[in-house]
């Protein structure tokens, strides 16, 4: 494994962890039935008339979205640290913080992607014109990747932890607020006619700065957790 | 100004002192559970000398 | 003469020092509070826009204040910690952190009861009130992580990334939410509208330094006990005098 290069190794990386959740399909599956579930619950809770629910939409979906992808959060570094592949991937003689964003990489293609194709769908119960989708899908696309990183130093810290699972929310949600607040407000830009792409621009450079920081982040959390 | 005039700051009693009533208690509260603590802390300390005590 | 500095990063020393330092810090915190409440309501003039109510911010200022700060001094003593594997800063920042809580708190239960009167309602969206409480959701996150990991290095260390994540993340977040303030309504009036009278200014760094004092007499002795339950099992804790025979 030592002579590979670090993309040869990212690549490896990310087919091994897409294989292995292909093979427990069930999991991707909750978390986007999860996620179709929490969106249609809103307008049984609210009503069903249009222009409020139109004006709801990005609210709920993005809502829906951050929760959803908390779920999955837990999975992440879980299957590997019980079963001690972990350990033996601190010791790669590639740079650790490289095969730890392929393993955040992996997680988002499994659970960021799936949302990112049911979103438009889902915006169509809310009635939303078809340009606030694609704002909606690039939004998405932009935004889902920053809370699988973000997410990915919150499990790390609580790795092998009882009750992670709610823990990592509490950690990781506030972090997320302002991936929340530009990913909304890009979707309700367009529906009110102003132009999104501030609001975009602003997601892309959260999106850049946690690329940079939150692997080599996460990768010391591992190695505290791990001790 | 007597007392009382004081005490209803033109009306915004509830105001005034709900904050300053619920900080004060908060305050109250933190002095009490930090020496509860720190006496628990001695009593583990206590604890952890008998069982020491006990074994040599 | 070469000082030595890690003289006092040895709990043991320093827990002599924090003991004999809380009395500096705890009178003259209960002496600047006197002071400040005196000068705050009987010496500041009535408020021409809002007479009484504005007297809250004698305490909901300071409180917003010493919250940030105290989470930037957190956040300082848990790097200290993760560098210098100095395990005194990390009880001090875990000594910090259930103070800051509790200042965060103090804002935004004063910051509602000030809302309600001024702007009519108890919670308002404002772009302060909202980054406080979400720098309650960090100090509580901070505190139930170190609470939920047994191995006292094992939580010192947790905590500390999670704390300097979350430093860096605050001006994110405290940008993000004027955006999104000014996205939904508009500025609101500023605090401290009003030109301050300078007996208000005055209760109001009295009131600030009279907390500040608080909080560090509090922080030290909080200290003080995590020292002693980290500690218990060596020998001079079994020989301090408050242990007795």
């Amino acid at each position: 494994m030592n002579s590979m290069t670090i993309f040869g190794l990212v690549r490896l990386v990310i087919g091994r962890d897409v294989k292995l959740a292909m093979r427990r399909r069930a999991d991707v599956l909750t978390i986007l039935i999860f996620f179709v579930m929490i969106v249609s619950l809103f307008p049984l809770a609210v009503g069903s008339e249009v222009d409020l629910l139109r004006k709801m939409a990005p609210g709920v979906v993005w809502v829906a979205a951050l929760l959803s992808s908390m779920l999955s959060l837990g999975r992440m570094f879980s299957a590997d640290y019980l079963d001690g592949t972990l350990e033996q991937m601190l010791l790669v003689p590639q740079s650790f913080s490289m095969l730890v964003l392929s393993k955040i990489a992996a997680h988002w293609l499994m659970s960021g992607v799936p949302l990112v194709l049911i979103a438009p769908i889902l915006g169509l119960q809310f009635d939303m014109p078809v340009e606030s989708l694609l704002v909606l899908v690039v939004a998405l696309l932009l935004g889902t990747p920053v809370l699988s990183m973000i997410g990915a130093v919150g499990a790390a810290l609580t790795l092998g932890l009882r009750g992670g699972g709610v823990l990592v929310s509490l950690l990781v949600l506030p972090l997320c607020i302002p991936v929340l607040i530009f990913g909304t407000s890009a979707v309700s830009a367009i529906t009110e006619g102003t132009n999104p792409l501030p609001n975009l621009a602003l997601l892309g450079a959260i999106l850049l700065g946690s690329v940079v920081f939150s692997p080599w982040v996460a990768a010391q959390a591992l190695k505290i957790s791990m001790e | 100004m007597s007392w009382s005039e004081f005490f209803a700051m033109k009306g915004y009693a509830l105001y005034i002192w709900g904050s300053y009533g619920v900080s004060a208690i908060v305050v109250l509260m933190e002095v009490i559970l930090v020496r509860r603590r720190k006496k628990l802390a001695l009593d583990q300390v206590r604890i952890a000398k008998l069982v020491e005590a006990e074994e040599t | 003469m070469a000082i030595n500095w890690f003289k006092y990063s040895a709990p043991s020393s320093f827990y002599a020092l924090a003991g004999k330092l809380i009395p500096w810090f705890a009178w003259p915190a209960g002496v600047l509070t006197l002071a400040g409440l005196y000068i705050g309501f009987f010496v500041a003039p009535t408020d021409a826009v809002q007479s009484e109510a504005y007297r809250i911010i004698f305490i909901h200022v300071p409180a917003s204040i010493l919250s940030m700060f105290i989470y930037l001094v957190m956040a300082g003593y848990a790097a200290l910690g993760l560098i210098f594997n100095t395990r005194l800063s990390s009880m001090m920042a875990t000594a910090l952190a259930p103070s800051g809580a509790l200042m965060a708190f103090i804002s935004l239960w004063t910051g509602a009861l000030w809302g309600k009167p001024m702007w009519g309602t108890w919670w308002v969206w404002d772009a302060r009130l909202t980054s406080e409480l979400i720098l309650l959701f960090l100090y509580l996150g901070f505190i139930s992580l170190q609470a939920s990991i047994e191995d006292p290095r094992r939580a010192d260390r947790a905590g500390a990334l999670l704390a300097i994540v979350g430093s860096v993340n605050v001006p994110i977040i405290y940008f993000s939410v004027q955006w999104w303030n000014t996205l939904h309504q508009g500025a609101t009036m500023k605090l401290t509208g009003t030109s301050m009278h300078i007996a208000m200014q005055q209760a109001m760094f009295t009131m600030f330094f009279a907390l500040w004092m608080y909080v560090i007499a509090i922080a030290l002795s909080r200290v003080r006990s995590i020292i002693l339950e980290r500690e218990k099992n060596s020998q001079w804790v079994a020989e301090l005098k408050e242990v007795g025979q």
